[in-house]
């Protein structure tokens, strides 16, 4: 019995990334961190700004989201985002960019609760890679 | 008839017509790979939603508060019409055909005594419409900077709709652009966005039970206002692989009209040279004969 299945990211210009030997995920879910195995129940969730992380055989790989929508079924594993970025591949002056804009957006008075939880939860990833 | 010099200076010119429509032509033809290319890429991304809405449209619970972006205001009063055409012109038939559908659409509506909103995307539609609709055309989008179709600038169109809907400015959107079928032919297209249609296919259709985290409402309402720019993303991207195969077909077609008219000129000026050496022969026998 294999443990793996398969992972599909895409996003709205191309399939971001596709593997078929993937042991686990884990994906930033909205209500908290999420480790999906094999023959996990079908489920869709959406994420939060994070780092995706995928354990395969090749070793472990580290993507930055800042939102998407998963969905597992039949072993099958998407991930639908429209920003997602390789952690080892990443500029650090993209990230000191990203984080200059999320922080004028956080000091922000106007905007609601919800928002700036999620701008809050980005600039802690942004600065933790960073 | 014209002279020698008038014909020379006609062929000339053609050919020179000629050979700006088969430089617009190859780069059209260079373009279209790549527009091609991209459509083909983005959409999984579009499929994969619409699966995902079509599954999670089916397990909601309460219909009744369903997010009214799915749902709809419950009215049919205000019709927003988004249309999206080029910002370049010599496409042949490409922006015309998209806003011949949506003309028709337009006095259907005001038959049956809806209210009419337009937003045009692309200054092509914006210039056609504005003569007759002029008064109807709430907002004037163009992404001539942009060098190809990309999310971000759908997303901006999305922004827009989705701010009137909040405001209800309109109950039913509908969004017009050209499928890219193949190089030659393009269908317009209308399709409805808000309240958004789910089509049943049947054989797409899951009977799996799914979990839902957070519940589907939430994730519903989150979802909706990414579809709307994902299927504007799409339509963005067919439309300009259409609109560089309409440019390819109809810049072949100019080179290939050109071509001929060059040959026709050709065998004109051949003649009137042949007429006036004839005519000099002439003369000059005639004149000798006399002596």
């Amino acid at each position: 019995m294999t443990e793996e299945f398969k992972l599909e990211v895409v996003n709205p210009e191309k399939s971001f990334l596709l593997k078929e030997d993937v042991t686990e995920v884990v994906v930033p879910a909205f209500e908290g961190e999420m480790g999906i195995l094999k023959d996990h129940i079908s489920i869709i969730s959406f994420l939060k700004p994070g780092i995706i992380k995928v354990y395969s055989k090749s070793g472990e790989e580290k993507y930055y989201v800042e939102d998407g929508i998963i969905e597992f079924k039949n072993n099958n594993l998407s991930i639908l985002t429209s920003s997602i970025f390789s952690v080892k591949d990443i500029e650090k002056n993209k990230i000191d960019e990203m984080l200059k804009v999320a922080e004028k957006e956080s000091a922000k008075d106007n905007i609601s609760d919800q928002a700036k939880f999620l701008i809050d939860q980005k600039i802690e990833v942004l600065r933790s890679i960073n | 008839m014209a002279s020698l010099d008038d014909l020379k200076k006609r062929i000339a010119s053609v050919k020179s017509t000629q050979k700006i429509t088969k430089a617009m032509k190859m780069v059209a033809a260079a373009k279209l790979k790549r527009a091609q290319d991209s459509a083909e890429k983005g959409r999984p991304y579009s499929e994969k939603m619409n699966n995902i809405i079509l599954n999670l449209s089916e397990g909601i619970s309460d219909k009744e508060n369903a997010p009214k972006l799915l749902s709809g205001t419950g009215k049919d009063k205000i019709h927003l019409c988004v249309v999206m055409t080029s910002d370049r012109g010599l496409c042949g038939g490409f922006n015309s055909n998209i806003i011949k559908k949506a003309k028709n659409y337009f006095s259907k509506l005001s038959r049956e005594g809806k209210e009419l909103k337009i937003i045009t995307v692309g200054s092509k539609g914006n210039d056609q419409l504005k003569r007759i609709f002029g008064d109807k055309i709430i907002e004037n989008i163009s992404f001539k900077n942009s060098k190809n179709a990309n999310f971000f600038d759908a997303e901006k169109v999305s922004k827009i709709i989705i701010e009137k809907f909040q405001k209800e400015e309109f109950d039913i959107c509908t969004i017009f652009f050209n499928q890219f079928k193949n190089v030659i032919t393009q269908i317009p297209q209308a399709q409805q966005i808000v309240p958004l249609k789910t089509e049943t296919d049947d054989k797409e259709k899951s009977e799996d039970n799914y979990e839902f985290e957070p519940d589907e409402d939430e994730i519903l309402t989150n979802l909706l206002p990414k579809n709307i720019s994902t299927q504007i993303f799409k339509a963005m991207l067919e439309n300009s692989a259409s609109e560089q195969g309409a440019r390819m077909s109809a810049m072949d077609n100019a080179t290939r009209n050109a071509g001929e008219m060059v040959d026709k000129l050709t065998i004109e000026y051949n003649r009137s040279r042949q007429a006036a050496i004839t005519k000099e022969l002439i003369e000059i026998i005639s004149g000798a004969e006399s002596l």
